[in-house]
């Protein structure tokens, strides 16, 4: 757009024409702003004509995750209790992508709120992966990355609690990164689990991501726990001269049922980075086996705290005050949510309820330090962590929904890094032999964005996986 | 632990009123058996000895950052009202709470 060779309405148009052909087969978008997209790139290419470009964003025709709350538009949450809901203002990445001039195409579907590793608990639709219909787009973010993958917009926001920026991303074949807790905003973000839940960008390549998160990172005096730490430029540390670092491959990522073609693209990985002259170094995260059940009942006890504000008061659903207040709240929200949200609040409720509480929310967040050590003892041996993001490529719609606790084990190389506040990326990294994107995960100390992001991209300029689009759509 | 994980109908009854929950019966029966099954996965913790060990709510622990105290301009009240489900002049309606 820069050099003038195509205008922000020309690549808008081709991306609600690619939405209008594409998306009913896919059922990414629950909800597309056209005339308001048509309006901001017209804006756009206004001022570029006048030289007045807001910068490297500024026309980009984007989308967002469903639980950002974007003002006069829908924001449901992909849940049927903010069916109706529509914002009253921007969130601050929102608003920051806004003011940066990017096109915003719409809102994108999700496992309802948030909980989900597959797309199939959104309580609209499910998303259909565009590398092969019949399989999951993943989640919770499963929208987010097929909208990227299917050319249905040229980036997306995500938000990350337990994988779900880099699970769907490693499904999709995209690019996707969890920040460290802290470094983006979570104002106007739909809360899950507020000590883990992280937004974060979801794009075609690195520079794509380096250059989203330039625009939304940042201390932001309306989110607390959004921290005053440095901003650097991450598009131009993708462009630093590489120089040979240490890279921990944790032996406990590679035991039990790794699919063998994961396990052959991430060697070959290894090799890319090891022929850049990086040290490969054997390390160990003993505590990882315990992360999942950690993490359960950690984000379910702070959700179950988080989502007692749907009562049916002041926005979203109500449903029949029967016998007074109380029922009126039992009733909106029996009506309001789906099964898998209901199943966490009745898990988060017990872990939190009086007798239980010891036994299960305060040990886990005693293991949560124990995974923590764990992180922090291996960033004094190597600079960056390489595994699989996902044990598995994306699974056939249905595949694991008579038991929660197979689909949870889908989160199983991502969520210690939610519960260690760190960040980490999910890049492509292979296909298996039907075709189906592998992801790879690198992991960074606290606040080394900036390495991953470079490192990473040293990787895709070694590869060509990320060039690969689904065809046959 | 243990002896917590078996879950009954009148503890699925209990925790739902607490999380303010109509459960179908249907709902109630599964949720009840997925606690179960959840609960005795979790259990693998009791493996490690935490005993001397501190808990972490926040993994990067961030100091108290305040604000200048000064006024902001807020939402106007027809934006925050116009999602309620009930409106009772410029606030949200609930049933009657005191006889």
């Amino acid at each position: 757009m820069a050099e003038r060779k195509v205008s922000s309405l020309e690549l808008t148009n081709l991306c609600l024409n690619h939405i209008e052909k594409n998306d009913p087969k896919i059922g990414a978008y629950l909800h597309v702003d056209r005339e308001g997209a048509i309006q901001q790139a017209k804006g756009a290419d206004a001022r570029r004509e006048k030289n007045e470009s807001k910068g490297a964003l500024d026309g980009v025709p984007l989308a967002l995750k469903d639980i950002f709350l974007t003002n006069d538009l829908p924001t449901t949450c992909a849940s049927k209790i903010l069916e109706n809901f529509i914002a009253p203002y921007d969130g601050t990445v929102v608003k920051k992508l806004k003011d940066a001039g990017a096109v915003i195409l719409g809102k994108l579907n999700m496992d309802e709120f948030a909980m989900g590793s597959s797309n199939e608990h959104s309580a609209f639709k499910p998303v259909h992966n565009p590398w092969d219909l019949e399989r999951v787009a993943g989640g919770s973010s499963g929208g987010s990355a097929a909208s990227v993958a299917a050319s249905l917009c040229y980036g997306s926001l995500g938000t990350d609690t337990g994988g779900s920026i880099r699970q769907p991303s490693s499904l999709n074949g995209i690019v996707g990164l969890k920040p460290t807790y802290g470094r983006v905003s979570r104002y106007g973000v739909i809360a899950f689990a507020s000590s883990l839940d992280q937004v974060g960008p979801m794009t075609k390549s690195v520079k794509d991501a380096a250059l989203m998160l330039n625009t939304i990172a940042g201390h932001d005096p309306a989110d607390s726990t959004s921290a005053n730490t440095p901003v650097v430029d991450y598009a131009s540390s993708c462009d630093e001269k590489i120089t040979p670092i240490r890279i921990g491959i944790p032996k406990e990522y590679f035991v039990g049922e790794l699919d063998s073609e994961i396990a052959d693209a991430i060697n070959q990985a290894i090799r890319v980075y090891q022929n850049m002259g990086c040290e490969i170094v054997d390390i160990s995260l003993p505590h990882t086996s315990y992360a999942i059940a950690t993490y359960y009942l950690i984000a379910t006890a702070e959700a179950s705290s988080n989502l007692a504000r749907y009562d049916g008061v002041r926005y979203g659903l109500r449903k029949d005050p029967g016998q007074g207040l109380n029922e009126m709240y039992s009733n909106t929200r029996g009506h309001g949510f789906g099964l898998e949200v209901k199943r966490r609040i009745m898990l988060g409720t017990y872990a939190l309820s009086a007798g239980y509480y010891d036994a299960y929310y305060a040990k886990a967040q005693c293991v949560r330090t124990l995974i923590r050590n764990d992180f922090a003892a291996a960033f004094e041996k190597v600079d960056l962590i390489l595994t699989p993001t996902s044990p598995n490529v994306a699974f056939k719609l249905g595949a694991h929904q008579a038991d929660p606790i197979e689909m949870y084990l889908a989160d199983i190389f991502t969520v210690s890094c939610n519960l260690a506040g760190l960040p980490g990326i999910s890049l492509p990294c292979g296909f298996n032999r039907d075709d189906l994107p592998i992801g790879l995960q690198l992991l960074g100390p606290a606040w080394e964005e900036a390495r991953i992001l470079k490192y990473a991209y040293a990787f895709e300029r070694e590869t060509e996986h990320h060039k690969r689009r689904p065809n046959g759509l | 632990m243990s002896e917590h994980s078996k879950i009954d109908s009148e503890e699925v009854h209990h925790i739902a009123k607490l999380a303010r929950l109509n459960l179908s019966p249907e709902e109630a029966k599964e949720i009840g058996s997925n606690l179960e099954d959840i609960l005795r996965y979790v259990e693998l913790l009791n493996q490690l000895d935490t005993s001397n060990v501190t808990p972490t709510s926040h993994a990067i622990p961030l100091p108290t950052k305040y604000r200048e105290d000064s006024s902001q301009p807020c939402l106007e009240s027809s934006k925050t009202l116009r999602g309620a489900p009930e409106r009772i002049g410029d606030g949200f309606g609930v049933p009657k709470i005191v006889e």
